[in-house]
């Protein structure tokens, strides 16, 4: 964690979180009318959190709650040794995954790199019918061709800005903010937005 | 489902070789246990998958200097669930004789790209004299009498998973637990980094044996050494039983195998004294009744196997670190 | 051969400037003759005029194992450390153990050496410790004393006839102490490090159990026993009550033994693997009160080659010992002087007078009238060795690497320069 941004705003309040993650979870239930099948791997570890949030609303408006688990990536990831992060849980959950919908859940998708890490390990653990994609956040910068199926919302940020999610859970606030850092660790924030 | 683990630790790891216990920190002991339960679940994968592509594309020597059987494939078996390649090699004190000496064998090895010695050698310090002048990661599989530093580290590991589940205390650590270890202390590098590994992680170690197997001032190293096996047992969180080799015997070490036995074996006997739930460890392979009684071996407060499962993915845990956070070859 | 006068030099233990004239390889006297043109001068401005060094035991393995050392590479070695007479020892290959033998070597060591090379031989044929030589033979070729150089002699029924037989002749019988059983196949001291390392451990008792063994059997026949290496505290208390009690006992120390403790082992270095080991910091307290006191007469090197080849290998699989003759008088400097221990004037008699006297050789005093055998020393310059700086033809010295004060810049033997360090 980083606390030398040189300034930061404030992009999502709490209550447009939650606008979001509703119409979010609405569009994720009428793209599987079969709740059963579908199953949510956050990855670690604010994917995590939004993806308990989205089960228990489209729990509330289905009656079905879609198992969670969660996916840590770390073990996949193509820049392991350049990555100062540490394993910040691991890999858990205890349901199948062959022939049923994986729904990959992430706060911000960046380089897709995250993404295309989690993909992998979802094939480790089986054969999903088919992988799908939900974010709070695009903030651009693809490096693969990769998008979310389920999106909150597009923050285009810069190079040396990094979109920083805050979660009630963990943070103890919903918030999304945009921190911006003086030029020469322009590189350290994208990668770590990553 | 049961929520994730969240262990929110940033890993300071520079370290490029493992050569002992006595170079980590507590902070690095416990870097290495907290990294390794990933490696454990990707073991226990419904997919049957058992494998994650973090030392894709590298070389993991095996090289054994000295006949081993269990750690060989433990250590080749974390490298493959890596997706390393393997490659085994075994020596003997032949080439030795041969005129070829530790410093060749390793610049042979070198030479073919490897990225990760495993070195098992019959000889203190051979692993630390190749890892001063070369360049790949050294891994001390067992040296001589001197170190086992990964058996010491999945040890801690296994005592450490044990004590979490029992007192259901995610963050339980191993301070302040007793850890009573039985047997040939003097020829044990078991024993050796065990009494390192468990200091640092502020366990109480008492050590018990004959006389004649227990090695000069070794309460100097952080433990208490006792030779009535009935006194040390009391109060035992982890009882551990070491190997005794037979031909100690036959070199006079001790008179008789009944008489070590009636003095120094680990079973239902002697265990009343240590508590009921004290855990039973063994680095195998066990001579059965011998140090060990089989059914305390086989019975439900043996974590032996535990010890073995653990084994890989401390392993797995070790080579992780050391190549993706030690400085690339 | 050329006339050399030395200005501006001290003698040990005293500030007064002297200079020194030397003519035809003796020290002439104090002071140059007036009118002197024709004179090698050498400015010895801060520099310590010294008696060229004697060391009794060194390994020069000249026959046998030239690829460790010569007689002209040691030789090399020995001028770099101020040395100007050295005693070689008999295990070469085949062993000095016969009045050819030594001819031998003694004529090699005049083609060969730039300093005065005696040598020893063995006390037993094949230093197998069974059958005497033929030492009233040995003595008249030349030999210094009889030795079975690293190996005691396990028969004390042997042993006693080797000591009444060398007493017979007059030829000193030099003694390594060490109950082979009891140190097995110990490879460093027994201890806490050895413990920590998983080193087989030679326990100190085996050293002293032999010194005590060793001195009796020379008490009980008249032998003058001389013990080599001198390392463990016991030791030091058993050769102190011996000489307390008349025994024709004499004994040296080496420098190891009183610079390093088992603790450098920690490291693997095979050039701390020694015999005896490296002990500890109780065992040194009591090899510098030996020094103090007399109990150790003297300071030998036991200069042990062995090449890169058979020292860089596993612990377990290196031969013992050391080198020592390049650096053993900056190790008595840095670990004896400066911490107070010795004086400096107490170190270079106890490296020349002494070590002569306890063998009867005609060396180590600085005299008018005497052969010019000096080596000047600036006792305070400060180096760290490296393996270049060594003469030796081997590198096994646990001092290189290591910060050390003093420095032998000239050694002259029989007038003649020997070595100059820039």
């Amino acid at each position: 964690m980083r606390d030398d941004a040189a300034d930061q705003t404030i992009v999502m309040q709490s209550e447009a979180m939650q606008v979001h993650l509703r119409r979010m979870a609405r569009e994720i239930a009428k793209a599987n009318p079969d709740i059963d099948s579908l199953v949510m791997l956050g990855i670690l570890r604010r994917g995590f959190p939004i993806a308990e949030r989205l089960s228990k609303l489209i729990e509330g408006m289905t009656g079905r709650a879609p198992e969670v688990g969660a996916i840590a990536t770390t073990l996949y990831r193509d820049d392991i040794s350049r990555s100062p992060a540490s394993p910040k849980g691991y890999t858990h959950f205890d349901f199948e995954i062959d022939g049923r919908s994986v729904l990959l859940v992430d706060d911000v998708l960046a380089k897709g790199r995250t993404i295309r890490a989690a993909m992998d390990e979802v094939f480790d653990y089986g054969r999903p019918a088919r992988i799908q994609l939900a974010c709070l956040i695009d903030r651009g910068g693809r490096e693969l061709p990769i998008r979310a199926d389920f999106l909150g919302e597009k923050i285009p940020a810069g190079d040396n800005e990094w979109v920083r999610v805050r979660l009630r859970e963990l943070d103890g606030e919903d918030m999304v903010l945009i921190e911006r850092y003086a030029r020469e660790e322009e590189e350290d924030a994208a990668e770590e937005t990553a | 489902m049961s929520a994730a683990p969240h262990t929110e630790r940033e890993i300071q790891w520079t370290r490029r070789h493992l050569l002992g216990i006595a170079d980590l920190s507590r902070e690095e002991i416990e870097t290495v246990l907290d990294t390794a339960p990933q490696f454990a679940a990707v073991a226990k994968r419904k997919s049957g998958i058992k494998k994650v592509p973090l030392l894709t594309g590298r070389l993991a020597v095996n090289w054994f200097h000295e006949p081993s059987t269990r750690t060989r494939l433990s250590f080749e078996l974390a490298a493959k669930r890596l997706s390393a390649d393997t490659l085994a090699m075994t020596t003997s004190a032949s080439s030795v004789v041969k005129g070829e000496t530790l410093h060749d064998t390793l610049a042979n090895i070198e030479a073919m790209q490897a990225d990760i010695i495993i070195l098992r050698h019959d000889c203190a310090g051979a692993p630390h004299i190749l890892a001063a002048s070369h360049t790949s990661h050294v891994i001390n599989a067992g040296d001589g009498r001197h170190e086992h530093p990964t058996q010491a580290l999945l040890d801690a590991f296994t005592i450490r998973e044990h004590l979490r589940r029992k007192t259901g205390n995610p963050e339980a650590s191993l301070d302040g637990i007793k850890v009573t270890l039985v047997g040939d202390i003097e020829h044990s590098r078991v024993a050796r980094s065990n009494i390192l590994c468990l200091n640092k992680l502020g366990a109480q170690v008492t050590l018990c044996g004959p006389a004649t197997l227990m090695p000069a001032r070794v309460e100097e190293m952080g433990a208490r050494v006792c030779y009535d096996l009935r006194e040390a047992l009391r109060g035992a969180d982890v009882v551990y039983s070491l190997r005794i080799q037979l031909e100690r015997q036959q070199h006079g070490l001790f008179p008789s195998i009944r008489e070590y036995i009636r003095l120094f074996r680990v079973d239902h006997d002697s265990l009343r004294h240590a508590p009921e739930d004290a855990l039973i460890m063994h680095p195998g392979p066990i001579n059965r009744d011998l140090e060990l009684a089989a059914d305390i071996a086989d019975g439900p407060r043996s974590v032996i196997l535990e010890q073995v499962s653990n084994g890989v993915a401390v392993r797995m845990a070790v080579m992780h670190l050391l190549v993706n956070y030690g400085g690339a070859v | 051969m050329s006339r050399i006068v030395i200005n501006n030099a001290t003698l040990p233990g005293s500030d007064k400037k002297t200079s020194l004239y030397i003519d035809e390889g003796v020290l002439k006297g104090w002071d140059a003759p007036a009118g002197l043109v024709d004179a090698e001068v050498i400015d010895a401005s801060g520099l310590v005029a010294c008696p060229g060094l004697v060391d009794l035991r060194v390994h020069f393995c000249e026959p046998g194992f030239e690829s460790k050392e010569t007689l002209a590479s040691g030789s090399i070695a020995a001028a770099r450390g101020g040395f100007t007479t050295v005693v070689t020892m008999s295990d070469t290959h085949p062993p000095i153990d016969n009045a050819g033998m030594v001819e031998f070597v003694l004529r090699r060591a005049r083609e060969a050496a730039s300093i005065r090379v005696y040598t020893s031989a063995c006390a037993t044929k094949g230093m197998q410790g069974h059958e005497l030589t033929e030492m009233a033979e040995l003595k008249e070729a030349g030999v210094v004393f009889v030795s079975d150089n690293r190996r005691d002699i396990e028969s004390s029924a042997v042993l006693r006839r080797v000591l009444e037989y060398a007493r017979m002749v007059g030829l000193p019988y030099v003694a390594h102490c060490e109950d082979a059983d009891l140190t097995g196949k110990g490879h460093m001291h027994e201890g806490y490090w050895s413990t920590v390392l998983g080193i087989p451990g030679m326990p100190r008792q085996a050293e002293e159990v032999r010194v005590e063994r060793n001195i009796r059997l020379a008490e009980m026949t008249g032998a003058h026993i001389h013990i080599q290496h001198v390392s463990s505290a016991g030791a030091v208390d058993t050769i102190r009550r011996a000489k307390a009690r008349g025994v024709r006992v004499t004994a040296e120390t080496c420098p190891p033994y009183w610079s390093f403790t088992d603790e450098m082992v920690q490291t693997f270095d095979t050039n701390a693997k020694l015999n005896p080991p490296l002990r500890e910091a109780s065992d040194i307290a009591a090899v510098i009160a030996g020094l103090q006191d007399g109990t150790l007469d003297c300071i030998a090197t036991g200069h042990a080659p062995h090449t890169p080849t058979e020292k860089e290998v596993e612990f377990a699989h290196a031969p013992f010992g050391c080198i020592g003759l390049d650096t053993a008088l900056s190790a008595a400097i840095t670990y004896l002087v400066q911490p107070g221990h010795l004086s400096f004037e107490r170190v270079i008699e106890l490296m020349s007078a002494a070590p002569a006297r306890v063998m009867g050789l005609p060396a180590g005093t600085l005299e008018p009238g005497g052969p010019a055998d000096l080596c000047l020393v600036d006792p305070e310059q400060p180096w760290t060795p490296t393996p270049a700086d060594l003469g030796s033809r081997s590198r096994n010295s646990p001092f290189l690497g290591k910060a050390l004060v003093g420095r032998v810049k000239y050694t002259l033997c029989g007038g003649r320069i020997v070595h100059y360090a820039a």
